[in-house]
């Protein structure tokens, strides 16, 4: 299944919902838009080998969680298309991305606009951090750091039972805060899983701001490639690198792209509330009416009506 | 002599897991310590060497069950649960995977002290959505953990023990039972686990003195069939004993008085095991006696629910021969 829009034109359909969405909201995760929109528009408009959706466009409600009563559980990863030996399969690991991954479903024509007025409402699987539930989610990953972990699981039981797709992950680089991430990779390359992949947002930001205010990390790209894993380092705003980056040859190792990505790309004047990005909740009617101009300028929209 | 089992776990799970592809056997770093090196070397295609990495290893484990896997994860019980709590409930516990955690060492079977001991592991995994508990408390138990375990549709906690077993069953786990190991009517004792056979020497001290003792063992303490143990404890006139190789608060005896209380029993209960302590460095007898856990600290919590003392010494404990109990059980319950 692949979309008819060029990918640039889906990372700015991203943008874009995501705006309007934060605009009539007052608030919303902005910035993970500015710097993951084109890595996710990426893999699900290029990249992914997905089969067509089993879900409805317009999501379900909540229909419970997993428990041995609940014999109609499923997950989201319908969204995405079946879990088919050939298919690849994806994980948002920072769960928090949830509205922007939700609007790249959108965009790459997998779920109903109306499933992004449906977010973080009472009642609903579109939740704002990503359940295993919700659109396009296979597992539970709003707890920071495990989304590797699982990958390399599915991975290496995907290898065994000789399929042909390959496991993602997509991550954000405040995970490599948690230890996790370092075993995750140590087995990953000690077991010689290469049908994983993960391309990581590096937007240098988490929630308490600038990740070297809050934890440096160093150079992360070396400490991936001595943990075992082949690591090659992008701009995470410039496709063809990503094009370039997937064909890296990783025999029995992981491949980890970094993304350098710039918190406000494509949104300057989110600058203004640096380094406090992680979910930008407007102060004032005064400020949520000059970025409302200011973005929708940026992305070639009309401003939003959000009063009515 | 009753008969002591020589690693019935490890040709217990070689024999079940042998050329089933869809089991696969993870490893924490303490292989030989979890009776699994045999199963190593002969089967290395089935086995995975996670290293001392707990966190990745539950997570990964619950990736190979989205794979369609059915893990057998191999560590210390303790090893398994305190650090990668979050591991457990995100990627195992609330998907339901068939991850089969076999935490070995439990309570104060080990010498290891308060890092290496499980003491409150069935509390917590009770208070878990969509876990199961199997606790073992013979080699037959052992011998039958992995078929039990694997019959689980979802997540299942064992508690299992290595090294020399006594073999005190001769029937292998059903799943949701009770063990009826004898059938009294003056007390019911409820035992699970290494503390069954201790309770099974203060009760052939105490059928002597004179007192009927009905004695359930528990291998299956999630779910629990509320409504047998009910029958039970109406069967008896004065009262109920429990005593378990883990806190006094969460497990059993928890379990015990949460059903009395649900459903208004006026008995009395009494709650034998850890009393909100830790335990520390020592050989299990030792700890057994020190922190109340053995055939003694049985007899004295019966002594205190009848209000009476029965004259029974250590002495008369350590002649109390398991092999009498044994042919008990035999004749009675199976």
């Amino acid at each position: 299944m692949r979309n008819e829009k060029t990918t640039e034109e889906v990372a700015l359909g991203i943008r874009r919902r995501v705006f309007e969405h934060s605009m009539r909201n007052n608030g919303g995760y902005l910035s993970q838009a500015c710097s993951a929109g084109e890595q996710l528009a990426w893999l699900y408009n290029e990249e992914l080998k997905l089969g067509a959706p089993t879900l409805p466009m317009i999501p379900k409600d909540f229909a419970g969680v997993p428990s041995a009563e609940n014999t109609e559980y499923h997950t989201g990863a319908g969204y995405n298309g079946p879990a088919a030996p050939e298919f690849d399969r994806l994980f948002i690991a920072p769960a928090h991305y949830a509205l922007v991954a939700y609007a790249t479903l959108i965009e790459v024509g997998r779920m109903a606009p109306e499933g992004l007025e449906m977010f973080n409402k009472d009642g609903s699987s579109v939740e704002m951090i990503g359940a295993e539930h919700s659109p396009g989610m296979e597992v539970h990953n709003g707890t920071l750091g495990i989304g590797l972990s699982t990958g390399a699981g599915l991975a290496y039981g995907r290898r065994l039972k000789g399929d042909a797709g390959r496991t993602w992950v997509f991550m954000s680089d405040g995970e490599v805060q948690e230890g996790q991430t370092w075993e995750a990779v140590q087995a990953a390359a000690h077991h010689g899983i290469d049908n994983l992949y993960a391309i990581m947002d590096v937007n240098d930001q988490q929630c308490d701001g600038a990740m070297d205010s809050v934890m440096e990390v160093g150079d992360i790209k070396t400490k991936f490639q001595n943990f075992g894993a082949a690591c090659i380092e992008i701009d995470g705003h410039d496709l063809n690198a990503m094009r370039d980056a997937v064909n890296e040859k990783h025999d029995g190792k992981p491949l980890i792209i970094l993304a350098r990505t710039n918190p406000f790309h494509s949104m300057p004047i989110l600058e203004e509330r640096f380094p406090r990005l992680h979910y930008v909740r407007f102060k004032s009617e005064d400020e949520r009416a000059r970025m409302n101009e200011s973005i929708a300028k940026d992305l070639g929209v009309d401003p939003i009506d959000y009063a009515h | 002599m009753v008969e002591m089992v020589s690693r019935p776990y490890a040709s217990a799970f070689e024999k079940f897991a042998a050329g089933n592809k869809d089991i696969l056997c993870l490893s924490a770093d303490l292989t030989s310590s979890c009776e699994i090196d045999g199963f190593r070397d002969r089967h290395p295609e089935q086995f995975m060497s996670m290293g001392m990495a707990e966190q990745n290893m539950l997570s990964f484990a619950g990736g190979l069950g989205l794979a369609g896997f059915r893990p057998f994860i191999h560590t210390f019980g303790v090893f398994m649960y305190r650090r990668p709590y979050d591991q457990l409930m995100a990627s195992i516990a609330y998907p339901r995977r068939k991850v089969r955690l076999m935490g070995f060492l439990p309570g104060v079977t080990t010498p290891g002290g308060m890092t290496h001991q499980s003491i409150e592991d069935i509390s917590v995994m009770r208070s878990i959505p969509n876990m199961t508990i199997l606790e073992t408390g013979d080699a037959t138990e052992v011998e039958s953990i992995c078929e039990a375990a694997d019959s689980i549709d979802g997540p299942v906690w064992c508690r299992v023990l290595r090294g020399s077993v006594p073999r005190l069953f001769d029937t292998p786990i059903k799943v949701g039972e009770i063990r009826e190991l004898s059938s009294g009517d003056d007390i019911l004792v409820v035992t699970s686990g290494i503390c069954t056979e201790e309770a099974m020497r203060a009760r052939s001290a105490l059928q002597k003195a004179g007192l009927s003792i009905r004695h359930l063992h528990l291998h299956t303490i999630k779910p629990f069939d509320s409504k047998a143990l009910l029958d039970h404890i109406s069967s008896v006139k004065h009262g109920v004993v429990t005593l378990e190789n883990h806190v006094t608060e969460g497990g059993i005896g928890s379990l015990v008085a949460e059903t009395m209380a649900d459903a208004g029993v006026g008995k009395r209960l009494v709650r034998l095991g850890l009393k909100d302590t830790y335990a520390h460095g020592g050989s299990r007898p030792y700890l057994m006696r020190y922190y109340g856990l053995d055939a003694t600290a049985m007899v004295r919590g019966i002594e205190d629910l009848m209000g009476q003392e029965f004259g029974i010494t250590e002495s008369d404990l350590d002649t109390a021969r398991v092999e009498d109990v044994h042919s008990l059980v035999k004749a009675e319950a199976l």
